[in-house]
């Protein structure tokens, strides 16, 4: 097994994973995907008792709660070498507002910067930071949507087709426009549903139109908009995170799949 | 406000125009043309980026030195012989424009392309005083025919077919043969190019908009592809502009470097074929121009704005790249937002002016994808001037009750760890008893959700729980 | 007075700042007078030599069309050939502009020459143009007898001289050419800065030449000596 990265401390590099609600309350596997992706590379990994970044609070203007969940989760996760998120969107939320809401606070602000600075979306963090390359084997045709949020808050685009690239079997087939907006856009798509599903159409058409069997992305709340309709329109496309995928658990029953 | 603000109906306008097939239809052709030509024009410029960085600074500084360089600008209008007039609101610009109109006994009136003019319904209030505006922008004269709003910044009657065009034509053009062929763009061009000539060479006020005016020399500029507002100003008896007041801009060289960013962002050029610097009225020996010239300057709540947590929105250039690159647009079109200002800019602009008890539903609804403002070129963080609309309207109570009582509900949760982990773990065993496909296709309290997809079933013990256990276990 | 008094007293309000704030003032009035240009892209700094063959490629990258020749008395035979190309009456009308009076014209004798502005019934005009910008493809026009404005609008077909050395790279050159002629912030009643013919994409994004402006813009180019 691969032992890469020893912090310059000589000690095992611990990191704080953050799941994020919908992979808690929806598909755990993803967070063990992603557990079991950061141990093989070396890592100690802990879940510690968590509930929500504040994303749903802070784009419904709800600032004061947005606030309260960061202190919170700011103060679960501050001791950690590192934090992992599996979604860009809720790293994103860590990363670049939580600083914003705790600007000219005197206490919070420094600890919002600190933990922003070692907070990573898991593709960024294998990539990027790790430099690790997954062993994993795939036998499919994929294709990947660029959620929103890790596209342009954090310029995730090129991490998770290199980590893919090198997925055994696995080929790769890029759809139309995969870095347009999928239409889910968090309380969006119920308070607005029939833009969203205009929206959905369009992705969907282009994820039929690309040839893949199986849609990769990194948001659990895109892939299951995308998901949905795609299995409302009777179109047969496996859809997973991406996650999974490197950590071969690929044939596991995708989204929206019944368990066996 | 003059013009009435429908953004309330924001749902079933929008539901009518996702109904609409030709408007569909426009609106995928409109699409794909606007994204491929920008992104070409951006390639051909390697300094865009960094244009677009100091268009950002350029453009602050001038709000923050805002009231000086306004000063400046009227002691060089009038030193070049034109006059200036100030309105605070809309119906004080439309009075100031109908009481020249009246003093020079105008009977022909010809416009190009202006959206403050939109703002303050000047057509509605001319007319209903007996003057009839005539719109020379071709996209504006259409609608003009049609009786609409425009519904997209630059391009007014996107969501026009040419068929219906065509028949707007025949109906208004009453002098129109009826074996005329026009059913190609070329002839509906031609038509409206020889109907429009006619006014132009009878024209006593001609008004146009500004896309900036020049502090140093008094100039105002417009920037056209059709030579409408060109021949709208120099064949007038008068010519008024009218414009808002934050579209002052130091010197010439200032109004250029916008101009390096304004039709590449916009359509895809690098110049419109007609950027026009006017200054003042005819000077003795000018065979050609106006006799009279005015700025008509309209605040209309925008000096409300300054200094504020919406400055940035004040920034803007008029380009229309933001909508260009909306999935909400691309999707429903200009008229849902239901007011002058479509789109992004819209969903920020228009609680701004006409207040967000009344337009809360603009920037509601957006996904917050940012795409518009990674193509701003004044870098205008619209998703964020979209949250803090968001805010106001929480703060002041203004959300549906439902959405108020649900995220309360889940906040009361999430900060309460232990009770959130209890709460979801059993939530998610009791949905899960009823997932067994694996989907719902139908959801109880998740009607928004499963109306046009389905729902995945949970896995039926949360991370949490099965963490917990499997690291018992080891 | 009213809404100028309200509009000024809520702008400083919402600035929080006073009228009479000296650093303010110095600042605006600094940037007024020095005019400090921005950043100009690499392709608005070609030099001398290179920037005549720019000026071509972006031209006709704007719809028009553009001939260059080596003198001036050349002029004539190539408006001739351009209204025979386009079969059109062998009748221009231009401005006082001493440099087109100096055009030997009676060259082409079939060549009809009217002068001055233009009423709506010229189909084709020929203007000299103030400047050029190469970075563009952009003439650029100054209003006033020597070239009237509605040359540049009314008729159909829209021919403009450019001498090759007032070919600027940039705008910002020709800024400070009008400032030497103008004086430090005069402007003559109207600079147009003409970008290839007029057109419009207003009908189904179709994008069509000859909206109201000329349907066609042909540039002719003369070589410095």
């Amino acid at each position: 097994m691969p032992d890469p990265i020893r912090a310059a401390a000589g000690r095992t590099i611990r990191v704080g994973l953050l799941a994020t609600c919908l992979v808690d309350l929806i598909r755990p596997r993803i967070g063990f995907a992603t557990a079991k992706l950061l141990e093989d590379a070396g890592c100690k990994v802990e879940v510690p008792q968590q509930t929500c970044c504040g994303q749903p609070a802070f784009n419904s203007g709800d600032r004061r709660t947005a606030r309260d969940l960061a202190a919170q989760a700011i103060e679960t996760f501050e001791d950690y070498d590192y934090v992992v998120l599996p979604s860009g969107s809720c790293a994103g939320q860590v990363i670049v507002h939580y600083p914003e809401l705790f600007e000219g606070d005197v206490a919070w602000q420094p600890r919002a910067k600190a933990i922003a600075a070692k907070t990573f979306e898991l593709t960024v963090f294998l990539s990027d930071v790790l430099k690790v390359t997954p062993i994993a084997r795939f036998d499919g045709t994929v294709t990947y949507h660029d959620s929103c949020s890790g596209l342009r808050e954090l310029g995730i685009h090129a991490q998770p087709r290199k980590l893919l690239g090198n997925v055994e079997g696995l080929r790769f087939v890029e759809m139309k426009d995969p870095d347009v907006c999928c239409g889910f856009g968090g309380t969006f798509c119920v308070k607005y549903p029939d833009v969203s599903n205009k929206i959905v159409e369009k992705k969907t058409a282009n994820i039929a139109a690309s040839g893949a069997t199986t849609l990769l992305a990194g948001d659990l709340g895109c892939l299951m908009n995308m998901a949905g309709k795609l299995s409302r329109e009777g179109k047969e496309v496996r859809v997973l995170h991406i996650a999974e995928v490197l950590a071969g658990m690929g044939e596991e029953p995708a989204i929206g799949e019944p368990e066996r | 406000m003059t013009q009435e603000v429908r953004s309330r109906q924001f749902n079933e306008t929008a539901q009518k125009a996702l109904a609409d097939a030709s408007l569909q239809k426009a609106l995928s052709r409109f699409e794909q043309g606007f994204i491929s030509r920008r992104k070409a024009a951006v390639e051909k410029l390697p300094e865009y980026d960094a244009l677009r960085d100091s268009a950002r600074d350029l453009k602050d500084h001038i709000l923050a030195h805002l009231d000086l360089y306004l000063e400046a600008y009227e002691k060089n209008v009038i030193a070049s012989g034109g006059h200036v007039h100030w309105a605070a609101t809309a119906e004080e610009a439309n009075e100031i424009i109908y009481g020249i109109c009246k003093r020079l006994n105008a009977k022909t009136v010809v416009k190009g392309k202006s959206m403050i003019s939109e703002e303050t319904g000047l057509n509605a209030y001319l007319e209903a005083r007996g003057l009839h505006p005539v719109e020379t922008d071709l996209g504006e004269y259409i609608i003009q025919l049609r009786g609409e709003t425009p519904s997209h910044l630059i391009s007014p009657a996107l969501h026009v077919t040419k068929e219906q065009v065509e028949a707007d034509f025949r109906r208004a053009h009453s002098s129109l043969p009826p074996e005329r062929n026009l059913d190609e763009p070329t002839s509906l061009l031609a038509e409206a190019r020889g109907m429009l000539r006619e006014k132009f060479l009878n024209v006593d006020v001609g008004i146009t908009g500004a896309n900036f005016l020049i502090a140093e020399t008094g100039s105002s500029v417009i920037v056209t592809n059709e030579g409408n507002g060109d021949l709208t100003q120099t064949l007038a008896k008068a010519h008024i502009v009218i414009s808002s007041i934050e579209k002052v801009v130091p010197t010439r060289e200032d109004a250029t470097l916008f101009l390096r960013l304004l039709a590449r962002s916009a359509s895809g050029s690098e110049l419109s074929a007609y950027t026009t610097f006017s200054t003042g009225a005819c000077r003795p020996g000018d065979p050609d121009g106006p006799r009279e010239y005015h700025v008509v300057l309209l605040d209309n709540g925008r000096s409300n704005i300054l200094g504020g947590k919406f400055q940035e929105m004040l920034r803007c250039i008029r380009c229309s790249a933001c909508m260009n690159h909306c999935p909400v647009f691309h999707a429903v079109g200009g008229h849902a937002y239901g007011w002058v200002y479509p789109g992004p800019i819209g969903a920020v602009l228009t609680p701004a002016l006409a207040g967000i008890e009344k337009t809360a539903k603009l920037p509601n609804a957006s996904t917050f994808c940012g795409r518009c403002e990674e193509v701003c070129p004044v870098r205008i963080p619209l998703p964020k001037l979209m949250r803090n609309w968001r805010e106001r309207e929480f703060e002041r109570h203004l959300q549906p009750a439902a959405a108020r009582y649900g995220l309360g509900l889940w906040a009361a949760f999430a900060k309460r760890p232990a009770l959130y982990r209890a709460a979801t773990s059993f939530a998610m065993k009791f949905l899960r008893l009823f997932g067994g496909k694996g989907r719902f296709r139908a959801l109880p309290l998740a009607g928004g959700w499963t109306k046009h997809r389905d729902f995945p079933s949970p896995q039926g013990e949360t991370f949490q729980a099965l963490w917990k256990k499997r690291s018992g276990a080891r | 007075m009213k809404g100028r008094e309200a509009i000024f007293a809520n702008i400083e309000k919402s600035l929080r700042v006073s009228g009479d704030d000296r650093l303010r003032a110095e600042t605006v009035a600094a940037r007024l007078a020095k005019h400090p240009r921005g950043i100009i892209p690499a392709r608005g700094q070609k030099p001398d030599g290179e920037r005549l063959e720019l000026f071509k490629v972006m031209v006709e990258a704007a719809k028009a069309s553009i001939a260059v020749l080596d003198r001036k008395a050349d002029v004539p035979a190539a408006v001739a050939a351009y209204l025979r190309s386009k079969n059109l009456p062998q009748s221009i009308r231009h401005g006082d502009d001493e440099r087109l009076s100096h055009i030997p014209w009676a060259n082409e004798r079939t060549l009809e020459v009217t002068k001055g502005a233009s009423d709506g019934a010229q189909l084709t005009s020929v203007s000299y143009s103030f400047g050029a910008v190469a970075e563009s493809g952009t003439l650029v026009m100054v209003s006033g007898a020597d070239n009237p404005t509605t040359l540049n609008f009314l008729p159909d077909h829209h021919l403009v001289v450019v001498d090759e050395k007032d070919i600027a790279g940039d705008y910002e050159s020709v800024w400070d050419r009008i400032r030497e002629r103008f004086g430090a912030n005069e402007m003559p009643r109207a600079v147009n800065w003409i970008t290839g013919p007029s057109r419009s994409g207003d009908i189904e994004q179709t994008h069509l030449l000859g909206a109201h402006g000329p349907r066609s813009l042909h540039v002719l180019v003369v070589r410095s000596s």
